[in-house]
């Protein structure tokens, strides 16, 4: 692993120096969910559905799709780096090939972390309602989480041609799969062929995990989660790394 | 030659699918030379190089480089040797100095890094991104970037390909100034004057096969001896004294210039001596001494551009 800090830091700095890098990635999310967080809010007395909402199901939702945006702009990094020919030219340096893609993974999950971080901040400072949330363990479950989605955003980089497709090809799979997670429609509302479908894919076994420890469920309840998020992380490493192409 | 070659390859072969990029090329380079493998685009040279550097994994013969093997022994071989590969880039938002201290931290041994940006002319860039850099300076850095370690064998793919004159003859002279410092060079090139001018020895390479190898003066004597001078005269004895001479061919083309050809390496002394010994007015000399053009054409049977 000689060399990751140095790569990682230095991937830091350059992606701070990208127009839009700070403030795409940590900035706009935690104004987001401020603001519609604050608007809801305002119906929560209204309505016990939609306190349920805010409560839990509100937060996962932009949990999740920051740790999406992660991992879909992951997949572009690596195709742009790929097609620019510069993981070409870190590989014929001793870096070695699983060294230079953790400095990848390792840049994301700062930043994800940071974006994190200020939301929890200031959700306790403007979120209309107080939240008793086990932070330890959910953010052990949300790296979990993470590393587990950054594992099928390798397998998509892996085999996009080009980095023109990377980035939506990478939205194009990952959205939908949030989609029929249950965290928008309970499983059990869903019709059975897309339950089955929903069963085979990992975010929704992120999202079973993530709102039940957020809910102050123990882990024991949910071994089939991290089970699941596991053996993805095992199948698209085992199969990227077959498949990866440098150039 | 009492040491071993730095770099053998015997019998390398590597297809892309139905294409035969690499044919069965053998060839050594020598401790000390610069050695150039010179060819037409998709002759095969990158393909060849990056197997020699260990980027790329050959269908079949032997290489060794400094006696490891470039595929097995790859990261011993890569403290030893520095990579300039062709058409490479770094993050677009990198600076000079970043990529300098990230490169340096990932060799066992490094040069100072200060010294080596002020060698190549880099200094006033140190702070610079990669991607306000003009093609000269890029191509500086990457050649910063293969001499940081201080590597016994220093790889250069078409390392002045999309330079202007100016830019390209600095890089000559960078080039000249590492081998005087006891490093040996494998370099490629589509340009048959930077072989001519830089070379110790080359190997033509055509269709992924090698054609020949020697010094430039070797492979000019060898296929294309042949010399000329050209000169314009009013004095109308002049064709059949410079006849006279032995072994050249004289003709005149219509405008009257006369041509005189002959294989013989004081060709030029003896048509000077002719004119002087005859007091032959001349009102234009020139001489054409064939290049490495001249020899790729004979021995190829087409031009380097087709
Ligand atoms: N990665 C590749 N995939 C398929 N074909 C390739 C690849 N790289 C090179 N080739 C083909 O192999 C031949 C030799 O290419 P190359 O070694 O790059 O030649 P050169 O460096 O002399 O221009 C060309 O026909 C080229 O199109
Ligand atoms: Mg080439």
């Amino acid at each position: 692993m000689r060399g990751l800090w140095n790569l990682t830091w230095l991937e830091v700095k350059i992606f701070v120096r990208e127009p839009l890098g700070f403030i795409g990635t940590v900035l706009i999310p935690v104004v987001l969910f401020v603001a519609l967080g604050r608007s809801l809010g305002e119906r929560v007395e209204s309505s016990s559905r939609l306190q349920g909402f805010v409560e839990s199901d509100f937060p996962i939702f932009v949990v999740m799709l920051t740790a999406i945006n992660a991992v879909v702009s992951l997949v572009a990094v690596i195709a742009i780096y790929r097609e620019g020919g510069i993981l070409k030219r870190l590989r014929a340096t001793p870096l070695r090939p699983h060294t230079i893609l953790t400095a990848h993974v390792l840049v994301k999950l700062i930043f994800t972390t940071m974006t994190l971080i200020l939301l929890a901040l200031a959700g306790r400072r403007f979120y209309p309602v107080a939240l008793e949330v086990p932070w330890v363990s959910f953010g052990l479950a949300l790296l979990l989480t993470t590393i587990s989605i950054s594992s099928i955003g390798f397998l998509i980089a892996s085999v996009v041609p080009t980095a023109r497709f990377a980035q939506p090809l990478g939205s194009l799979l990952l959205f939908p799969m949030l989609g029929i997670s249950g965290l928008f429609v309970p499983l059990e509302a869903m019709p059975a062929a897309v339950q089955g479908v929903a069963h085979a894919l990992p975010l929704t076994y992120a999202v079973s995990l993530l709102r039940g420890i957020w809910l102050g469920d123990s882990w024991m309840a949910h071994g089939w989660d991290v089970l699941g998020l596991a053996v993805v992380f095992g199948l698209c490493t085992a199969l990227s790394s077959r498949v990866f192409r440098w150039e | 030659m009492s040491t071993a070659p730095v770099i053998q390859v015997t019998g390398l072969r590597k297809r892309y699918g139905s294409i035969v990029a690499v044919d069965d090329v053998s060839f050594d380079v020598q401790d000390g030379e610069i050695f150039g493998l010179i060819g037409p685009n998709g002759a095969g040279k990158t393909t060849t190089m990056e197997c020699v550097e260990g980027v790329r994994q050959p269908d079949a013969g032997r290489i060794t480089v400094l006696g490891l093997d470039p595929i097995r022994d790859v990261y011993a071989l890569q403290h030893r040797v520095g990579v300039q590969l062709q058409e490479a880039h770094l993050q677009k938002r990198i600076k000079v100095s970043e990529a300098i201290a990230l490169w340096a931290s990932l060799y066992r041994t490094s040069v100072d890094p200060r010294l080596l940006l002020e060698q190549l002319g880099l200094e006033d860039k140190r702070n610079a991104w990669f991607m306000t850099l003009s093609g000269g300076q890029k191509q500086r850095l990457f050649i910063a970037l293969a001499l940081i370690n201080d590597p016994e064998v220093v790889f250069l793919d078409e390392l002045t390909t999309g330079l202007d004159p100016q830019a390209r003859r600095a890089i000559w002279d960078l080039v000249r100034g590492i081998r005087a410092r006891g490093k040996t060079i494998f370099l490629t090139t589509h340009l048959m004057e930077e072989a001519e001018r830089l070379c110790d020895r080359v190997a033509i390479i055509d269709h992924g096969r090698i054609v020949d190898i020697h010094s430039p003066a070797g492979l000019i004597r060898r296929h294309c001896p042949q010399r000329s001078v050209l000169l314009t005269t009013d004095d109308e004895s002049a064709e059949a004294r410079l006849r006279a001479l032995e072994n050249v061919a004289v003709t005149r083309a219509d405008d009257g210039v006369l041509t005189v050809q002959g294989n013989a390496a004081d060709l030029m002394t003896g048509v000077i001596q002719c004119l002087a010994d005859h007091r032959i007015r001349v009102t234009d000399f020139q001489t054409v001494v064939p290049t490495l053009e001249d020899v790729f054409l004979k021995v190829t049977g087409h031009t380097i551009r087709e």
